[in-house]
């Protein structure tokens, strides 16, 4: 199942009618170490571009926003727990949200794995 | 002759030995200090009173039997204790404080003075107003000279540093929003992304949400993008003038204006106020509150070295809904307007915002703060704006033969670089800064402001001679030339010489230690 990006570095990937979210490597190493990450609550619905999770490195704070709208029906407490998680598998076990999206045609504005690694280039 | 049998050589002689751990773990003068209560035991003290004799007990047999068990220490040990942690702070009394937005300014030795005459150094807020009519009246002078500096109708002196200064005049909106039966409509707060995280805070703090506004190539707010986001829901925005990249908001009329037009207020971060004191008024740039930073601007002791104090500047718009107390002159004399109603009464029935604080604001740094600028006077103040621009641009110009400033031209107070010059070395700012510990500075302000990538934000203020900026200067030029000649390890090992080597920031933000346990315990 393919990637796809935010702008802003959140990824989605469809996993089961779900789409797993989380942020992309770059934006973790440009963060720093993280050391705290603040995850919200399972039910909550949330409209894309919303403010979603908080991201503290030991630099700043850092808002994640909803790559897509939807109803939050998992999160991983696992980086709440462990934040340093986020900083060693940004891509794949330090997901934050699970999101069963109202409209998973969202997704088709979102960039493709080259076309995000271009952007970052770019950035 | 008669011989003296005393004599030896005064040379070291022998190999140089170092990192040789001593018993103590003391380095010379470097003390390992302890806690006062690691130090002290409860058989010591430094004081003797006498055991109270006569009077029965009053608590009905609940009175302690036993010791209370608090450890004590002689007086020349409570002395040294103090002494050696002083020692331990870095001060601008030691050495140049380029830490950028802090202004770190040399805070004058006449101000302290002042500040200990027994008439204003042992005054209790609750004295009678009849007694402390001298009081009363600095702090009324001091707003007079505020109002003057700023252009500004009205001042709430009460705030106790610039956060909550920002408080105050955010507050004032929040009232004149509701007063106009606008405060449910009115909720979104405009503030670029380069502000001082306390305005944001601030902002949602009084219920508003906040967005940022966009920032220009030159580092300065994009008026066109301030333009389209200003709607019938706007309350105000909160802009920094000079902003935290160091640069005077030139538009800064415009921006009043439209979004005054948009039916919103002008909070004016004036943190930066020292850079443009006596130069320009903020209310003739159309600004209805701002916070100014005694501290700062006027020179009285902060960080570690004392409290902050923020009086906040109004414009007649905001003005009615001041914080009580403040001081009125009538008659010849000084007394406080301390109620809302009695505040309703003298601005013709608006409502004071209430009080900020138990009472009158931080009256130590008000009368630093008066002392700066009576000795000053208007040209004084004026010269030590021009003079902290002239400073900054002098580092500016003299860094950036090897450093790579942020921005194009010129800068107000602080210069302002990003790492670019790092790129490819292997040294990040962080680095930088700690390799400047090593040569006896306090690194500057780093990764502040966000917008800017490694920031590094450097602050000179007016204090430095141009001897001490041209030592700042060249111990700067030879860092970064030795990181571009690929001297990465002792960057890496920084600060190599202070009392302690790089702290793990990460793992105590993961693992933060916030309760001290004996050492058998804390080792489990």
């Amino acid at each position: 199942m393919s990637v796809k990006y935010t702008k802003d570095h959140e990824w989605a990937r469809e996993d089961g009618g779900v789409y797993v979210v989380g942020i992309s490597a770059h934006a973790a190493e440009q963060l720093g170490d993280v050391v705290f990450v603040e995850l919200p609550e399972v039910g909550k619905t949330l409209s894309k571009g919303d403010d979603m999770a908080v991201v503290e490195s030991v630099k700043a704070a850092s808002d994640v926003y909803a790559p897509i709208s939807g109803e939050i029906v998992a999160v991983n407490q696992a980086i709440a727990d462990e934040p340093a998680k986020v900083n060693e598998d940004a891509a794949g076990a330090a997901w934050f949200v699970k999101i069963k999206p109202s409209d998973a045609g969202e997704l088709d504005a979102l960039m493709d794995e080259a076309a995000y690694n271009e952007f970052v280039e770019n950035e | 002759m008669s011989m003296n049998t005393q004599g030896r050589p005064t040379r070291a002689d022998g190999a140089a030995l170092s990192d040789t751990p001593t018993f103590t773990g003391n380095k010379a003068l470097q003390i390992e200090e302890a806690l006062s209560f690691e130090i002290g035991d409860v058989a010591r003290t430094g004081v003797d009173l006498a055991e109270p004799t006569g009077g029965a007990h009053r608590l009905g047999g609940l009175h302690r039997d036993s010791d209370i068990g608090l450890p004590g220490l002689t007086e020349p040990e409570t002395m040294r204790h103090f002494v050696r942690l002083s020692q331990k702070n870095f001060a601008i009394d030691m050495g140049p404080f380029p830490l950028g937005s802090c202004t770190m300014k040399h805070n004058p030795r006449l101000n302290e003075k002042v500040a200990r005459l027994p008439g204003f150094g042992d005054l209790h807020p609750l004295a009678p107003q009849s007694a402390v009519q001298g009081a009363l009246e600095l702090i009324d002078r001091l707003a007079f000279w505020l109002k003057e500096l700023t252009g500004m109708p009205a001042v709430a002196m009460s705030p106790k540093a610039g956060a909550h200064g920002e408080l105050c005049g955010m507050m004032a909106i929040k009232s004149a929003l509701d007063a106009r039966g606008e405060g449910s409509k009115r909720t979104r707060v405009l503030a670029p992304e380069s502000a001082h995280g306390t305005n944001p805070a601030t902002a949602v703090q009084c219920g508003f949400t906040v967005e940022p506004i966009p920032a220009d190539s030159t580092g300065r707010v994009d008026l066109g993008a301030l333009k389209e986001k200003l709607s019938d829901d706007i309350a105000g925005i909160m802009v920094t003038n000079p902003n935290t990249c160091g640069l005077f908001e030139r538009d800064i009329r415009a921006i009043a204006d439209a979004v005054h037009e948009a039916g919103g207020y002008f909070y004016c971060d004036g943190a930066n106020f020292n850079a443009i004191a006596g130069k320009v008024r903020p209310g003739d740039l159309g600004i209805d509150a701002m916070h100014i930073n005694l501290h700062k601007t006027f020179s009285t002791p902060h960080g570690g070295g004392g409290p902050g104090s923020g009086p906040t500047v109004l414009s007649d718009a905001l003005a009615p809904f001041a914080p009580v107390p403040y001081v009125v002159h009538e008659n010849g004399v000084f007394h406080l307007v301390e109620t809302r109603r009695a505040a309703k009464a003298e601005t013709s029935g608006a409502d004071s915002m209430g009080r900020l604080t138990a009472f009158h604001g931080q009256m130590g740094m008000f009368v630093r703060a008066l002392a700066y600028m009576m000795s000053h006077g208007v040209d004084g103040v004026r010269q030590a704006a021009e003079d902290a621009v002239l400073n900054a641009n002098y580092v500016l110009a003299r860094l950036k033969t090897e450093m790579t400033p942020a921005f194009d031209g010129f800068c107000m107070h602080e210069a302002l670089f990003d790492d670019r010059f790092l790129e490819g070395t292997g040294v990040e700012t962080i680095d930088f800064a700690k390799a400047m510990i090593d040569e006896g500075y306090h690194p500057m302000t780093m990764y502040f402001p966000l917008v800017v990538h490694g920031a590094m934000l450097i602050e000179p203020t007016e204090s430095e001679s141009k001897r001490e900026l041209d030592l700042f200067c060249n111990a700067l030029l030879s860092l970064a030339k030795r990181a571009k000649a690929g001297e990465v390890e002792p960057f890496k090992a920084a600060p190599i010489y202070a009392p302690r080597r790089r702290l793990d920031e990460t793992a105590a933000a993961r693992n933060p230690v916030l309760k001290w346990r004996p050492e058998a315990q804390a080792a489990e």
